[in-house]
């Protein structure tokens, strides 16, 4: 497999669990969210599905990203294929 | 002061000018103390900021191509991030957000949760890509990826009526702040914040856009934040109201428990002026069905993914890392502002409702509610209406309706703010609604002058007849989407999510199989372009005019038809026609990796 095989291979690897997070907070709990908003876990005594609609998911989206660019980074890296100077 | 390049000075000049701004709030609150008359106060504020705006937008004029179309590709990833937040946070948002929380609830939060995921695809399927291509446009890209004028020129269709959609719902919101802080009539209003729009735009492209978005991002975001966060703690609720509202959330359930939701007869209804509405659901309650829920979300988040002027904001990064980045950044200023949302609908919501608070009216006397100041104003603005339904003298919760506007507009004074607040909210909502106008009209009339005129009408054209083209068209998109607004056909926030359906419908699969799916060819991108816009509209067209619909998909959520519908299309029309040429193929190989020239310059 050459080296760019490799490198896809890892990008879209990576994809697939960012894309499997952002699906739990964006679409799987809320198929449950008359059972959540009864559960004794209340962040900040807020319901829990009310709190995830209001700050929980959005919060959760945030810090994906970052995650998701940092180690996206890192493979691109590990391949030789960051950016230099002058590339652009 | 200020010395070197502007891009190494961008923290200062705009530490500058955020001080700048709070010393104006602070002057005008002064002002207000010494009886300077609310009406001034309003016109000040939108005048002040909407003039900085066009200074800055003057400052930015440019002749150069790259500056025009991509702001020469140098925005830092923070400030890329605050534009993209003012770009994407449109007056929708800021005016209308919290009062569809107050009034629909959960089922409503499913716009908060879509508008904020969709980002999540942006920075994972698309953005970084997009960047590396070096593209001018999004219709560059499809164009340059799967080859031909029918695919650049599809593609620019249905870019079209996304964006056109969405910017007449803007140019009315500018109208609509304009015509209440100015005082002047709606149809003439409306021409007002075209001007505004159009001297951020006309001289600096997509430079001067840029720069004026970070100055409306902290005009809007100080704008919001202050009134919720001073609101919380004059109520007593807590300094931190994002952390410290579960007992007003869990005391308002409490109070709907105890007056309940009583149902109004249609005839008592038919006298409440329209587009007022009573407190019908429950605050926190889950009250959507899953799917309800969750299609709408899906919606808004595929076609945050397809608007093409918010990727447009990633083709101004000096990289594709810090275009990766950028994406963080723009969800988490995006995030500060939608957050704060459900806490003003509920801080709202109880300030009004609660009869132990002595701004509550609830449980009042009809005559007493009748004599207070701010329920004078805002009825007569048209915002708010009791009535005596039952003739018992008192008033219950089915009896008091409001307008959604006036969850951020009139709380404020609700709550005893000083007016000085009121004129920073109206400067908040013109900035919202401008920056998002503004990156509207450019997305436009780039596709179209660069996308049209340059690349299938005229390719030997000159840089200097570029541009007059390009300012021309911008000239006229505005013009054609303010008289739309004048017209005031569909109400700011049907327009706005209907966008997202039509971008959803048409561009959401070209786009990612574009990068992800190295088989797609021309044919296939124009038949799930085309396919995918003709049977989104024909579906919206059919329910709106009385149809079933299928599947539980409304008028909100037809982009899940066009989408589904282009997918397939796209597909098979892919695998039965040829596999695009080994040119192409290298092309998305390119695009893959960061390192390296863009994709367009190596041609």
């Amino acid at each position: 497999m050459s080296k760019q095989e490799q490198h896809w291979e890892k990008t879209r690897n990576l994809l697939f669990i960012t894309l499997a997070i952002w699906f739990v907070f964006s679409i799987g709990i809320f198929l449950f969210g008359a059972e959540m908003q009864e559960s004794s876990i209340r962040p900040f005594g807020y319901p829990l599905t009310y709190w995830f609609t209001c700050q929980g998911s959005l919060a959760i989206f945030v810090i994906l990203i970052f995650w998701f660019a940092g180690r996206q980074e890192k493979i691109d890296d590990e391949f030789g294929f960051t950016e230099r100077e002058g590339d652009q | 002061m200020i010395k070197g390049k502007f891009i190494d000075n961008l923290p200062k000049v705009y530490g500058i000018y955020t001080g700048g701004f709070l010393v104006f709030i602070i002057l005008m609150a002064i002002a207000e103390q010494a009886g300077m008359s609310a009406k001034l106060i309003g016109i000040f504020f939108v005048a002040f900021t909407v003039l900085i705006y066009a200074l800055i937008g003057w400052l930015s004029r440019t002749l150069q191509v790259d500056a025009y179309y991509v702001a020469g590709r140098q925005v830092p990833t923070v400030f890329n991030g605050m534009a993209t937040a003012a770009d994407w946070m449109s007056g929708a948002s800021f005016v209308a957000m919290a009062g569809g929380i107050y009034f629909k609830g959960y089922g409503y939060m499913a716009l908060l949760v879509g508008w904020t995921g969709g980002y999540v695809l942006v920075a994972s399927l698309l953005a970084p890509y997009l960047r590396k291509f070096g593209c001018y446009t999004v219709p560059d890209f499809i164009g340059t990826r799967y080859g031909g004028n029918l695919a650049r020129f599809s593609a620019v269709i249905v870019l079209t009526v996304a964006s056109f959609t969405y910017v007449t719902a803007q140019i009315n919101a500018t109208g609509t702040i304009a015509s209440v802080a100015l005082d002047i009539p709606f149809g003439i209003a409306v021409y007002v914040g075209l001007a505004s729009i159009l001297m951020c735009s006309m001289l600096g492209g997509m430079r001067a856009v840029t720069w004026t978005q970070v100055a409306q991002y902290i005009v809007l975001i100080i704008a919001y934040l202050l009134p919720v966060f001073w609101i919380s703690s004059k109520l007593g609720a807590g300094f931190f109201p994002h952390f410290m509202l579960a007992d007003e959330v869990a005391r308002i359930a409490e109070l709907e428990g105890q007056f309940g939701f009583v149902k109004n007869s249609a005839a008592d209804l038919a006298t409440v002026p329209k587009g007022l509405a009573g407190i019908t659901k429950a605050h926190s309650s889950v009250n959507a069905t899953p799917w309800a829920f969750i299609s709408l979300a899906v919606c808004m988040m595929a076609g945050t993914a397809s608007l093409p002027h918010v990727m447009m904001r990633y083709f101004t990064t000096p990289s594709v890392r810090t275009a990766r980045r950028s994406v963080g950044w723009s969800l988490f200023f995006i995030f500060l502002l939608y957050s704060s949302a459900p806490m003003l609908a509920t801080l709202s919501k109880l300030s009004l409702i609660d009869p132990t608070l002595p701004t509550g009216i609830i449980g009042k006397t009809i005559a007493e509610v009748q004599a207070i100041d701010w329920y004078q104003n805002w009825n007569q603005a048209n915002l708010m209406f009791i009535s005596d339904f039952n003739g018992n003298g008192t008033l219950e919760l089915n009896e008091f309706f409001m307008g959604g506007k006036a969850v951020v507009l009139a709380t404020p004074e609700i709550a005893g703010l000083p007016y000085v607040i009121s004129g920073l909210v109206a400067a908040g909502g013109m900035a919202a609604a401008m920056s998002t106008a503004d990156g509207l009209v450019l997305a436009i009339s780039n596709a179209l002058s660069h996308d049209i005129y340059y690349k299938i009408i005229n390719p030997k054209a000159e840089t200097a007849k570029r541009l007059i083209v390009a300012r021309v068209l911008l000239v006229l998109i505005g013009f054609a989407g303010a008289t739309i607004a004048a017209l005031e056909i569909q109400g700011i926030l049907g327009s706005v999510i209907w966008a997202f359906d039509f971008a959803m419908s048409g561009l959401f699969f070209p786009l990612v199989l574009g990068v992800w799916w190295k088989r797609a060819n021309a044919p296939g991108a124009v038949a799930g372009m085309l396919l995918g816009l003709i049977s989104g509209t024909a579906y919206l067209i059919w329910v709106r005019s009385g149809g079933s619909g299928f599947l539980g998909i409304t008028q909100l959520t037809f982009g899940i038809v066009g989408a589904a519908v282009s997918l397939v299309s796209m597909i098979v029309v892919s695998l039965i026609t040829a596999a695009p040429d080994a040119a192409t193929q290298k092309m998305v190989d390119d695009v893959r990796i960061p390192s390296g020239k863009t994709v367009l310059a190596q041609k």
